[in-house]
């Protein structure tokens, strides 16, 4: 990651070595350390890692959705289109919103609000960001419903979220992401996670086509090794707070090179080794507690491979290929040695 | 909604019908002689029986029970025994007294204490914040005829601004109406071109209005304030705020709307409760309302009209209650549909 990428013409989003904790009463929370992430126009991304690595906070960091305070950006840059989105001031971030990033929810059930309609929560959205008329804000909320595949899109559009199955209201979601009059970039935070495994592949596919239709960048948050494998363009494995590895969706299941990658990957039930088996492999430890985590590589405690350094130091960044790259010590060793 | 509407008032009947029969045992049970009481010490004993007939009161009490269910269905009161007036007559006099009050007196401290309550929630653990709950917490601690005889020895006796008590300046040639001053003061002031019965009507709705509406202005803050913070941390709030919706219009629309639902429910109940507070203020305030008629009927035994009053006052009550079962389910989609 060299200074000044943020300037490539098919860059989006160039996130530069942010650090972003949370001051709470009980200390500081390092919730993102040195994490550097570009997004390329049209492709997509996807934020990997276990609960509390981050990854919905890097996301919301280039929203600025995280409750500031507690949260506070530490140091770091975020651009999107050349833009520096840490010193805009907020009513420009809030114009930024929903016309050029926007973002879709993990639990359609609560992400919508109860008492609005779908259509007029839809034409809010549109009418909040160019000067039309409620009626054409309706017409397009249709077009747009109609765009996520929902069935009868003008009847629908006078249903309230409760009225709505699961699937239909992440599609619906779908579509307020979408009333935008250029979508970018759109943040999908685990999407899918709340739907069951049909609905899931629909949505997924719905996502795909509208990158292509529209032309957006998509920004994908999930834990689901089979989400990454049916969406990513680029793959970013973040485990407490830091990146560890970073590849093309094909690198990173052929031949994943960090022990935490290779635990994530060697635990899905999907992955040929169990077939007949009767127990998944588990990656042993827990995640360190980010209040008292030290320098060191934080996968340290429970990978296999541990040395004294790795408890001591952060390592560099190893690289494999031109599109992949991995931060372990005991992998910059077996290079070394190549 | 007219079919839920209609629903509810069939429901009415047999509330009415209790409260009915409760305000009927009630009183017949509360010890003391009606007759004794009217007609003093040094009435002989066949006096007494005369007037015991007269009133009914010597006939067996499920007898006197029926009777007094019969007169009820044909809306017959009766008859006041300190001044021989058709109750129904006296009330119709009073209630708008009470009512013009008790509206003023909600929406001052429905309006004040929804804006305080959602300000309270936003700038959250700030010095306002904790004026405002700490100021409401005194509001709910002071007793109405406390804070009314402070409002008038402030107000009325140091800095001679406001009247201490009545509806109207006694010196006006005045004629009501509807008997709603205020209301007669903008019909006179329209057809007469004659503003000083506004004004005067007003000035004398002020102090009662802030004594009666400092306790439910107060637990209506407090209310809006835990509803709104509640309602801040969902979902569906983040949601409209990636899309971009304006701050403002996230918390006053998007937010309050649901925040608004236990807030209107503690209104509904607080107006009921302004019934019964209202024979305080209104006695401090020398008010000429349904409160200080009831106050006057208790202490002189006046059984129908305490009967009367009491009824009526709970009639009043059950159909605010149902006001605000149909405004629920106006703001809250959910319970229409069922």
């Amino acid at each position: 990651m060299s200074e000044g990428k943020h300037t490539g013409d098919d860059v989006l989003v160039s996130i530069e070595n942010l650090n972003f904790n949370f001051n709470i009463q009980r200390g500081i929370v390092k919730a993102v350390r040195d994490l550097s992430v570009t997004i390329k126009k049209g492709e997509t991304l996807t934020l990997v890692g276990e609960s509390g690595c981050g990854k919905s906070v890097t996301a919301h960091a280039i929203n600025q959705l995280n409750p500031m305070p507690p949260g506070v950006v530490e140091s770091g840059k975020i651009y999107f289109r050349d833009k520096d989105l840490l010193t805009l001031p907020k009513s420009q971030i809030e114009a930024l919103r929903g016309t050029q990033i926007s973002m879709i929810f993990q639990e359609p059930m609560t992400a919508l609000n109860p008492v609005f309609t779908i259509g007029s929560q839809i034409a809010d959205v549109y009418r909040t960001h160019q000067r039309i008329s409620k009626k054409e804000a309706l017409a397009k909320a249709v077009e747009l419903l109609d765009l996520v595949k929902i069935p009868s899109p003008d009847e629908r559009i006078h249903n309230y979220p409760h009225q709505l199955s699961g699937g239909m209201r992440q599609r619906a979601m779908i579509a307020m992401a979408l009333a935008s009059p250029e979508p970018g970039l759109m943040i999908a935070d685990e999407p899918t996670t709340a739907l069951d495994v049909t609905i899931q592949a629909q949505i997924l596919d719905l996502l795909n086509d509208l990158k292509k239709t529209v032309g957006m960048s998509i920004l994908l948050i999930t834990h689901d090794m089979g989400v990454v494998s049916e969406m990513a363009d680029r793959v970013v494995v973040m485990y407490a707070g830091r990146k560890v590895e970073e590849a093309d969706v094909f690198s990173l299941f052929e031949e994943p090179k960090h022990p935490y990658t290779l635990g994530l990957l060697n635990s899905l039930p999907s992955n040929p080794k169990y077939r007949g088996a009767k127990r998944l492999e588990a990656i042993d430890g827990t995640v360190p507690d980010l209040l008292t985590i030290g320098e060191g590589c934080p996968f340290a405690n429970r990978c296999g491979f541990v040395k004294d350094k790795c408890l001591k130091e952060f390592p560099e960044e190893t690289k494999i290929s031109d599109d992949h790259f991995v931060w372990c010590h005991h992998l910059q060793q077996q290079e070394g040695r190549v | 909604m007219l079919k839920h509407i209609f629903k509810r008032l069939l429901l009415l009947i047999p509330t009415l019908f209790g409260v009915i029969t409760l305000v009927f045992f009630m009183i017949a049970l509360a010890p003391g002689d009606p007759a004794r009481v009217m007609l003093g010490e040094r009435a002989n004993a066949q006096q007494l029986e005369q007037l015991r007939e007269e009133l009914g009161l010597d006939k067996p009490l499920i007898q006197q029970y029926g009777l007094y269910l019969s007169r009820i269905v044909r809306l017959d009161l009766g008859k006041s025994i300190t001044s021989g007036q058709q109750i129904k007559d006296e009330i119709s006099e009073r209630f708008p007294a009470t009512i013009e009050l008790a509206i003023w007196a909600m929406i001052f401290a429905s309006t004040i204490g929804i804006i305080v309550g959602v300000t309270s929630a936003r700038k959250r653990n700030s010095w306002i914040d904790y004026t405002a709950m700490g100021g409401s917490l005194v509001g709910v601690s002071m007793p109405v005829f406390w804070l009314g005889l402070v409002l008038i020895m402030i107000f009325s006796v140091w800095l001679d601004l406001l009247p201490t008590g009545g509806r109207m300046n006694v010196r006006y040639y005045f004629q009501p109406i509807t008997n709603f001053y205020i209301l007669d003061g903008i019909i006179l002031w329209i057809r007469e071109g004659n503003s000083q019965y506004l004004v005067s009507a007003f000035q004398h709705l002020i102090l009662p209005t802030i004594a009666l509406g400092t306790i439910p202005l107060a637990i209506i803050a407090r209310t809006t304030r835990s509803s709104m913070l509640e309602v801040l941390q969902q979902d569906y709030i983040k949601t409209a705020r990636s899309a971009g919706i304006k701050e403002r219009r996230v918390v006053f629309r998007y937010a309050l709307k649901n925040a608004l639902l236990p807030v209107i429910t503690i209104i509904g109940l607080q107006f009921g409760l302004l019934l019964s507070g209202a024979i305080l203020t209104e006695t401090v305030f020398s008010w000429p309302g349904i409160g200080k008629w009831i106050y006057v009927a208790i202490g002189a035994r006046d059984y129908p009209a305490v009967q009367g009053g009491i009824i009526f006052i709970s009639v009043f009550f059950v159909l605010i209650n149902l006001v605000v079962d149909i405004l629920y389910s106006v703001i809250n989609p959910k319970i229409r549909m069922q």
